[in-house]
């Protein structure tokens, strides 16, 4: 599987990406600058955490504007699979290419802890490799992570469902628990939560394995 | 030319910020605040464009950057 990493200005879990594919794959990612206007063709682009751009403006608006995403909008166009880590989530939905925005966390405060999710769609590139309704703990790390999408296209969301991964204590607030959605087309993931911290290194389940290992089985 | 820019939540959305700070207001004795929305402002220096394109485009610059139109509303006050 080739696979590919967007670095932004103010990205800082672009190298955690690359560690959590390189261990899965066995390839290191190609690491692509946002000022990039091409790229040469993955099957999987990850959209790694932390401040684009400092989160000026919104957390992902700056970088959903950057040269670079028209080459994965292409990508996602011609059905490649984008996933979106945290910031990375914000990116995509601040670019459209997911429904929704991801809001001030409810209770105003930076999260960072494991948190129990449980795998609402066990049928998708992203999660193939988990059983249906399975809990995993999977860490985050975020203040503006609390989704919010108008009602309609909440029901139209979890009508086609799109919705991946959800909260089973909702930490910041997301509307129906939701911590990761598909696009309608389901080649691109937006997750607040950070599965490349979850590799079985850092004392923790190891629960982050199974969401590469799952893009690595559906792209063979 | 000037643009002032005026973001905010639309009607509906929850505001924990609004409310965190009509809760602090509260706590310190102005009971006669019901609600607190925050937003944001923008100021534009412009040149090379009259009124009535100043606020066509300035407008297009809110719905393509400025404002994220899933959650937040806007308007635009062109002054000299």
């Amino acid at each position: 599987m080739r696979t590919a990493v967007i670095v932004f200005p103010g990205s800082n879990c672009d190298r955690d990406a690359a560690h959590a594919l390189t261990m899965v794959t066995g390839k290191q990612p190609a690491m692509i600058w946002h000022r990039a206007t091409e790229m040469s063709t993955v099957d999987l682009i990850v959209l790694p955490g932390g401040f684009a751009y400092g989160d000026y403006l919104r957390p992902g608006a700056m970088a959903a504007r950057s040269p670079i995403l028209r080459a994965v909008r292409d990508h996602a166009d011609k059905g490649g699979l984008v996933a979106g880590i945290c910031n990375g989530f914000q990116v995509l939905t601040e670019s459209k290419m997911l429904p929704g925005v991801l809001m001030r966390n409810a209770g105003l405060k930076f999260i960072c802890k494991s948190v129990e999710l449980k795998v609402a769609r066990a049928d998708t590139p992203f999660s193939n490799k988990y059983d249906e309704a399975a809990s995993i703990q999977i860490p985050v790390a975020h203040h503006d992570g609390n989704y919010f999408a108008q009602a309609d296209e909440l029901e139209r969301l979890e009508g086609q469902g799109q919705v991946v991964f959800r909260y089973c204590d909702n930490p910041n607030g997301s509307l129906n628990d939701i911590a990761g959605i598909l696009n309608e087309a389901g080649n691109v993931l937006g997750m607040m939560p950070h599965p490349e911290r979850a590799m079985g290194q850092n004392g923790d389940q190891g629960d982050g394995q199974l969401f590469f290992k799952s893009l690595l089985d559906a792209v063979g | 030319m000037k643009a002032i820019v005026h973001i905010a939540l639309k009607p509906g959305v929850l505001d924990p910020q609004g409310q965190a700070i009509t809760g602090a207001l509260h706590s310190m004795g102005f009971d006669e605040v019901t609600d607190a929305q925050q937003g944001k402002v923008i100021e534009l220096d412009l040149q090379g464009v009259d009124r009535v394109a100043a606020q066509e485009r300035v407008e297009a610059m809110c719905s393509k950057l400025l404002a994220n139109t899933v959650i937040e509303q806007f308007s635009v006050e062109i002054v000299d």
